[in-house]
């Protein structure tokens, strides 16, 4: 080891394990977007009218946006020609849609398998229900029957769409409208697929639902949508985790998740996302533009983020929550970590608007090599939300000394009885710390994967079990490196 | 087991460690004392495999082996162990997951399998007492937020469960109170075998009089002024490191 900063690098300067790519032939519409992209996508998919006017709505709303693509945050990225796009692109096996695992393109299988995304039976014995996106289209769904037995909806999007249009037409943009911002704009206008997930009054799902997402055809935008709704008194725990494979050009991923939590309603949303951020140098890895809101709109109902980024190029995401209800909770919990050239721009929105509404926002930015990791977070405290909390903690674990860690608080409180408390701290992982592990025999690699670990703790606590355990695998092989 | 010949250390210009000679056998107990500045714990870091420091020597062995060809884990895993004078805090880290981890990192490097989380429980446990602390202990976050006094035991804690060849003690005794000064001598003292050795790094001769050593050496500018038996400390105490500007010289070996 020479210095602290030389030995934590090369520490930290681990190769990304999923870098490959499957080949299948995409059944992909050509590059560019216009109304005839838009109206094929939705006849690809035999959409209803609803459908169709909708996405139409929203690209001509984009076309107006077209000078106000977000240049706000705290990222620099070289601009994006969205006609040189590919909009739609489905794996050729889906033609005439999997009725069963056996019928999922092998080619597709092995490639979860290489990820180590146990899709069949680990998984079934594990109680975790899997819709897996591959590029656009939904290709396996398991433990529909169990699921069904209690009336709770689990599905692709699509499926929603064909088999439940009444909900998909209430809430969808209900949370999100298509006239949000330009990512979200573009999302309504193009979203190929995703999940969709109804929870009947009462209900506790009876499973961790989970979804895998994962980019794969050259050039492909993706556009997810995730909808997930909890009527009274229901309870759900969602589970998101991406990995992708090794690109050289840039992939712009804008997906919107709504949620949409009732009275008494408990919806728990866990993301581990893993996708490609780029060689050493920066170059390829994905631009992740996500729009995720929830809302609470029952009294008593409760909302909580948790999110792994370890992931993307660019992360530009900002779960947020919209506490409409008395008494309703909004919770956001990130850990975020940026190695080499990574750029991360990424917080919440705890909009309190009901009376004795309870916010918590715990963030911990790990910043590496020459990455930039922003904490953005705006809490506001409108006029009527009488006794509204908030409690903020950022903390900022800096592993270089040429990276960057920010933080941008917004606070607007227009109610005088509204407490907002805000912590931030910023430290460098010691050359004490890593020192003190290695006088007590623990390897270098070993001893900066624990100190990152024990810096997210207070996060990792709030993941399912599953999922945390994956997590903390993920820091280890995201900090992974040469050590001498 | 520990065999220093002709040891200098820079920082820099600024020459820290002027050429230091100590032969250390099995089983034996060395204290070396000096006033501030005078590089005793310079020493102690440099053992450890503390870097930032050009050093030179006729000869640095521990065990047979040249010490600077050694990384400060591989040191720890053949058994040298540092106790820190400013233990660390590991925040969001257990202090029995530290441990364990610290424990089976020894155990791998000697072929043996990793002690799982419940024997190795129970093997912490057993010496808890000896550093009096109670097992609520083992779920904080390693030294954070500890006193003085906690940081210390904690030490003391990982030498017991570590069982080292060489422990280096590097003001283990200062900021400690009295009961908390006898716990940790206590715990030196359990340590001490015949195939065991320990080095003291010490301002104050008050823990000398809990752990009585086989040798006493004096630093002063980077070098060993005097040596000699547990008398040497006592008459140290008495007349202050000033007697020994007086007496510099002129009895410099080893």
């Amino acid at each position: 080891m020479g210095t602290g900063t030389d030995s934590v690098n090369q520490l930290i300067e681990g190769g990304y394990k999923h870098g490959f790519v499957t080949e299948i032939d995409a059944d992909s519409l050509p590059p560019g977007l216009n109304e005839d992209v838009i109206r094929a996508i939705s006849a690809k998919k035999q959409e209803p009218e609803f459908m169709l006017n909708w996405r139409l709505r929203a690209y001509r709303h984009w076309i107006k946006l077209q000078e106000k693509e977000p240049t706000w945050a705290h990222v620099k990225y070289p601009r994006i020609n969205y006609q040189d796009m590919v909009y739609y692109s489905a794996p050729k096996s889906d033609k005439e849609g999997p009725k069963s695992l056996e019928e999922v393109d092998p080619e597709l299988l092995r490639t979860y398998e290489k990820l180590g995304i146990p899709l069949h039976e680990q998984k079934a014995l594990a109680g975790v229900a899997v819709d897996a996106v591959f590029d656009s289209v939904s290709v396996a769904t398991t433990f529909k029957d169990k699921l069904a037995e209690a009336g709770v909806i689990f599905c692709s999007f699509s499926e929603a769409v064909q088999n439940h249009p009444e909900l998909v037409e209430k809430y969808l943009g209900s949370v999100v409208p298509y006239t949000d911002n330009f990512f979200a704009t573009l999302n309504a206008a193009v979203f190929s697929d995703g999940s969709f997930c109804y929870i009947p009054e009462g209900v506790r799902c009876p499973m961790e639902l989970s979804t895998y997402f994962r980019i794969n055809a050259l050039n492909t935008g993706q556009f997810e949508r995730t909808l997930i709704i909890a009527e009274k008194g229901s309870y759900v725990s969602y589970l998101e985790g991406c990995t992708a494979p090794m690109r050289d050009e840039n992939q712009l991923h804008a997906a919107v998740v709504e949620l949409v939590a009732h009275e008494d309603a408990e919806i728990k949303y866990s993301t581990v996302q893993n996708w490609y951020p780029g060689d050493k140098d920066g170059k390829g890895g994905i631009y992740n533009f996500v729009t995720k809101r929830g809302l609470c709109k029952g009294d008593r109902s409760h909302i909580s983020w948790t999110q792994v980024e370890t992931g993307s190029a660019i992360t530009w995401k900002y779960p947020s929550v919209i506490l409409r209800g008395d008494d309703s909770t909004g919770e956001f919990y990130s850990v975020a970590l940026t190695n080499n050239l990574q750029q991360a721009d990424t917080g919440t929105k705890m909009i309190h608007l009901g009376k004795n509404t309870r916010s918590t926002i715990i963030s911990k930015g790990i910043s590496a090599g020459r990455a930039q990791n922003s904490y953005r977070g705006l809490v506001r405290v409108s006029p009527k939300a009488d006794n509204a909390r908030n409690f903020t903690q950022c903390d900022s674990l800096l592993l270089s000394d040429q990276c960057g860690a920010h933080t941008y608080p917004y606070i607007e409180n227009k109610n005088p009885s509204g407490r907002i408390e805000h912590e931030a701290t910023t430290t460098r992982i010691g050359e004490d710390q890593l020192f003190y592990c290695r006088q007590r025999g623990i390897d270098p690699e070993d001893a900066v994967s624990m100190i990152v670990n024990g810096f997210c703790d207070d996060v990792f606590r709030k993941l399912p079990m599953e999922f945390a355990v994956e997590a903390q695998a993920l820091l280890e092989v995201s900090l992974e490196g040469a050590v001498g | 087991m520990l065999s220093i010949r002709n040891l200098r250390a820079r920082v820099g210009e600024t020459e820290i460690l002027k050429g230091i000679s100590l032969e250390v056998n099995p089983g034996e107990v060395h204290a070396v004392m000096g006033p501030n500045g005078s590089g005793k714990s310079t020493l102690a870091r440099i053992l450890s495999g503390r870097e930032g420091y050009e050093i030179t020597a006729d000869k640095l062995e521990y065990m047979g082996h040249d010490l600077l060809e050694m990384t400060p884990e591989e040191r720890a895993r053949e058994g040298l162990f540092m106790a820190f004078q400013y233990p660390v805090e590991i925040p969001g880290i257990s202090n029995i997951q530290f441990l364990r981890t610290a424990y089976n990192s020894v155990r791998k490097h000697r072929g043996e399998e990793p002690l799982d989380s419940v024997d190795f429980l129970a093997m912490v446990k057993s010496r808890l007492k000896e550093v009096d602390i109670d097992q609520s202990f083992l779920r904080r976050s390693v030294n954070t937020d500890f006193s003085g006094g906690e940081k210390k035991r904690n030490e003391m804690l990982q030498m017991l469960v570590l069982e080292p060849r060489l422990a280096i003690l590097d003001e283990t005794d200062s900021g400690l109170d009295i009961d908390a000064l006898a716990t940790v001598a206590g715990s030196i003292n359990s340590l001490r075998s015949e195939d065991r050795s320990i080095v003291m790094v010490t301002h104050y001769q008050r823990l000398l009089d809990y752990v009585v050593p086989d040798h006493v050496h004096i630093l002063a500018d980077g070098r060993i002024v005097k040596s000699g038996k547990a008398d040497l400390a006592q008459k140290l105490e008495k007349k202050g490191y000033g007697w020994l500007a007086e007496h510099a010289g002129e009895e410099a070996e080893a």
